[in-house]
């Protein structure tokens, strides 16, 4: 049995007291124990932020990656050894600003892994400028006068771009959160797990408050249906006075290692590779 | 006559490439030897395409100035090619579609290319092989060896009948020849008996040797001229259970490649220098977490978008200095098909002993250009895995660092899944456990660890090879393709009593210090040659030996050295000597 304990490292996090990654970290221990997993069959791989540190304080395997490359060595992990359980973290930034092709790309192409935005809508770890998420008008180091950019909307991004399995969740409320977490890991297929955290150092507008003041879950609303696009789509763009939390949306389709022939007997990295006859090979350049 | 050299010219996007591979391969099959090498613009149709092929009864590593066949498709073929073509050369071109005057010393041949194909093929685009049946005409060897290549070629992919036209068309084209012009001097060729080579470029070399290596995972962005390895590696990617990925880019491509070593399989990617300048910062990702990575760098002409097609030896140092911070890397430079094989398989090798990023550079010249070579000797090539832990190891660590400062510098390789060497794997500096560290204790110790690999590398490398005559009057250094063309050069310059050394740096890092020195020291004429404009080698043999060159042939027009040009400058060299 996975016990939180054994996840638990000697080193403490170092992120500020009552930021948002707290409950992140929190929500993932708990949902890999909830899954009892063996904690040496889980890659947790990371991009670079505040947010990127997690993985240092959880003890499974772990590939801390550059800024906004997470999600290439995350799919390629997966693709090398699919029994593993690959989780990928990284910060607005990182996921929807220098890693935004990635994103766009590996949704489509549904390696199955899971993806835990830490969605503060501010740099963090660089001193508080603006992110992708940063709403229009927010100020900020590097936005004195207010950001001009509207901002990105992940949910409706991944709603387009095919991904299989999309959800929003809430660094204030960890037990939702872990059951979020949870279904991510058990889709099969890419599940994006954005996940509204406040950054309690620099964010001084989307703060826990806000959120508490805002937030429904779509699964207390009987008439939602996840595996309906067009409705998915009409609740993305809700943000204001209302922001739903939950999953948006869910399909089942092939994941992209369901159509590789060459791991459909066993993983890449188990198949051996001591010779490997070429006799062929030459034989076609004669 | 030895040798003659064969070339087409005429609009991309026609098929010129195909026909003269075709060609090529019909005289490697008959015994002889073949080199080859295209020039084609960055565009899909029009623009002016060429192909030339060079046969020998001898081995051959470059082609050669002088043309004895010239096909020309176009007004522009004759325009840019006629000065090429030797004295009582041939020039056939497509009548009805080409104007030609008489041109002095040449003999025209013209064969109305375009009206024969479709006569008998149906296709105008079968001009091609009408213009390989003439060229056969003028040469006396059995034309069978054409009908039988093109019946390879055309069979698999289009079926018996296309193939059985094709060849109809070109027997029609060497038939009108053989007609029409009775009194023809037919270009003398003798195999010396057939035996079974391999008609092979650089690229496809790699992708083999990388396959031999037990590569099972290649991801790449497409771009010229690296782009035949993703070809290449993903039409045989069910046969050898190989992932290849074409991926949304080159940052992509890299970190796939360096997740995938990470998980355990061995993986490569392989672009050119726009493509490797998007790499740079993950180069350094594959050395701070000790992941091996095979990198191909095959360059082209920059900066920027620069000669797409073209080739240029423009990226040494950049190679060499790609990516901030200090860290050790090795880079290696094959200078013909079989290095390109046998390094790449070596590549994979060091990498994983020495869990360390090794780039493989090449060209465009050499990695499309077809050379003619005994097929690969595979006994006794073995995988080494290095320091990667088994399961069965694995389940007996205690305490795994995965960073462990050892005295080689080289540590225990965990992989995910194995059940008590759980690590992180750490972009930051980090312990010896992987966490992140940022006292200076562990910084120094993790810096020196990795730069300590190298000492145990250099002992296990031999990075040069030397050709000829070490006392040589002229000692000429390079590195990459230009082998070719300097080997051909030196047996011309042979034939004129011209005595000449060479030396080949094969491995830039770790750079063959005491052999270069042994080789350069009490050289009468240190010769640089390089295809780029600022003799990026010399600096770097300054650096390591403190040795000058005392002359430097530089080429950067985007084209390839022809063993001619080396001759007349090292000619230069020797008159400019004496005055
Ligand atoms: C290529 C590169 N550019 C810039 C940086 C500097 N940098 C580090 S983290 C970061 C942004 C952090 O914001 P986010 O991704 O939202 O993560 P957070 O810290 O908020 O969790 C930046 C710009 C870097 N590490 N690498
Ligand atoms: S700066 Fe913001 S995101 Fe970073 S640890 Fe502190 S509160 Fe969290």
């Amino acid at each position: 049995m996975t016990s939180f304990e054994e996840l638990t490292t000697k080193e403490r996090p170092t992120w500020c007291p009552g930021c948002g990654d707290w409950g992140i970290l929190t929500a993932l221990k708990k949902a890999l124990v909830e899954l009892n997993l063996p904690k040496h069959q889980v890659v947790v791989v990371a991009g670079i932020g505040c947010s990127g540190h997690l993985p240092q304080w959880i003890n499974t395997y772990a590939f801390h990656s550059l800024h906004g490359r997470a999600l290439p060595v995350a799919q390629a992990i997966k693709l090398a050894n699919h029994e593993l359980n690959v989780i990928a973290v990284g910060g607005d930034g990182d996921g929807y600003g220098i890693g935004m092709g990635h994103f766009i790309h590996a949704m489509r192409r549904n390696v199955n892994i899971t993806y835990i935005v830490h969605d503060n809508q501010i740099y963090g770890l660089t001193t508080g400028q603006a992110s992708p998420t940063s709403e229009k008008g927010f100020k900020t180091k590097s936005t004195p006068h207010g950001q001009i950019e509207p901002p990105v909307n992940p949910i409706a991004l991944a709603l387009s771009a095919d991904c299989s399995f999309v959800a929003r969740g809430f660094a204030g409320d960890v037990p939702h959160l872990v059951k979020l977490i949870v279904q991510g890991i058990q889709h099969k297929g890419f599940a994006l797990i954005d996940v509204l955290q406040p950054c309690v150092t620099f964010n001084y507008l989307n703060t826990f408050d806000y959120f508490y003041r805002r937030i429904y879950k779509l699964e207390e609303d009987s008439s939602y249906d996840p595996t309906n696009k067009q409705e998915a789509f009409k609740r993305a763009f809700e943000w204001g006075e209302r922001i739903p939390i939950g999953l948006f949306y869910k399909e089942n389709r092939k994941t992209y290692e369901d159509e590789l022939p060459q791991i459909s007997q066993m993983p890449l990295v188990k198949q051996k590779i001591d010779f490997v006859d070429i006799k062929n090979l030459i034989e076609e350049m004669c | 006559m030895s040798e003659f050299s064969w070339k087409i010219g005429g609009e991309a996007g026609y098929g010129i490439m195909t026909t003269g591979f075709i060609l090529g391969k019909s005289f490697v099959r008959a015994g002889f030897f073949v080199f080859d090498t295209n020039e084609y613009p960055s565009l899909i149709r029009g623009g002016h395409n060429t192909y030339t092929v060079r046969i020998s009864e001898d081995p051959v590593f470059s082609h050669s100035k002088k043309i004895d066949i010239l096909v020309a498709l176009t007004d522009i073929a004759i325009e840019k090619h006629k000065k090429e073509v030797r004295k009582d050369g041939f020039i056939i071109y497509d009548e009805g579609f080409v104007n030609v005057k008489e041109l002095k010393g040449i003999n025209l041949i013209p064969v109305p290319l375009t009206k024969i194909a479709i006569e008998k093929g149906g296709q105008n685009i079968m001009r091609n092989n009408v213009a390989l049946g003439a060229s056969f005409a003028l040469i006396d060897v059995d034309p069978e060896i054409l009908y039988d290549a093109i019946r390879d070629t055309f069979k698999g992919k289009k079926g018996e009948d296309i193939a059985q036209t094709n060849i109809n068309v070109a027997k029609a084209g060497y038939e009108y020849v053989l007609e029409k012009f009775q009194n023809i001097n037919k270009i003398k060729i003798k195999s010396n008996g057939k035996q079974k080579r391999m008609y092979i470029n650089g690229n496809e070399a790699i992708a083999i040797g990388a396959i031999k290596a037990g590569c099972k995972f290649y991801a790449a962005y497409p771009m010229t001229p690296a782009s035949s390895i993703l070809h290449y590696l993903a039409s045989k990617e069910n046969d050898y259970n190989i992932i290849v990925k074409q991926t949304e880019d080159e940052i992509a491509a890299i970190h796939m490649a360096i997740g995938a070593s990470f998980a355990g399989v061995r993986a490569m990617t392989g672009t050119s220098g726009g493509g490797f300048s998007l790499m740079t910062e993950a180069l350094g990702l594959a050395a701070i977490t000790e992941t091996p990575l095979v990198v191909v760098l095959a360059q082209r002409p920059g900066p920027s978008t620069g000669l797409p097609t073209h080739t240029e030896q423009g990226d040494l140092r950049f190679a060499m200095h790609a990516s901030n911070g200090e860290f050790p890397r090795v880079i290696v430079a094959p200078g013909d098909v079989n290095e390109c094989f046998y390094e790449t398989f070596n590549a994979f090798n060091i990498a994983e002993k020495y869990q360390l990023p090794v780039i493989i550079i090449t060209d465009k010249f050499l990695a499309e250009s077809h050379a003619t070579t005994d097929p690969f000797f595979i006994d006794g090539m073995k995988i080494d895995r290095g320091q990667l832990l088994s399961e069965d190891k694995a389940k007996n660590i205690q305490d795994y660092k995965r960073y462990e400062n050892t005295i080689s510098g080289i540590s225990l390789r965990a992989l995910p899944s194995q059940e008590n060497t759980i690590f992180k794997a750490a972009t930051d500096e980090h312990d010896e456990y992987g966490r992140l560290s940022e006292e200076p204790a562990d910084r120094i110790i993790q810096v020196d660890k990795r730069f300590r690999k190298m000492k145990v590398l250099e002992t296990e490398i031999d990075g040069a090879k030397f050709y000829g005559d070490k006392d040589a009057e002229v000692i000429i250094v390079s590195w990459g393709s230009t082998k070719g063309p300097i080997l051909e050069a030196m047996k011309l310059l042979h034939k004129k009593d011209i005595k000449v050394g060479f030396l080949q740096i094969l491995y830039i890092i770790p750079f063959p210090v005491n052999k270069t020195k042994s080789f350069l020291e009490d050289a009468k004429k240190k010769i640089l040659i390089e295809n780029n404009k600022t003799g990026q080698l010399g600096s770097v043999i300054k650096e390591k030996t403190g040795i000058d060159m005392d002359y430097k042939i530089l080429k950067y027009d985007g084209r390839p050295f022809t063993p001619e040009e080396i001759v007349s400058q090292i000619e230069e060299v020797l008159i400019h000597d004496k005055l």
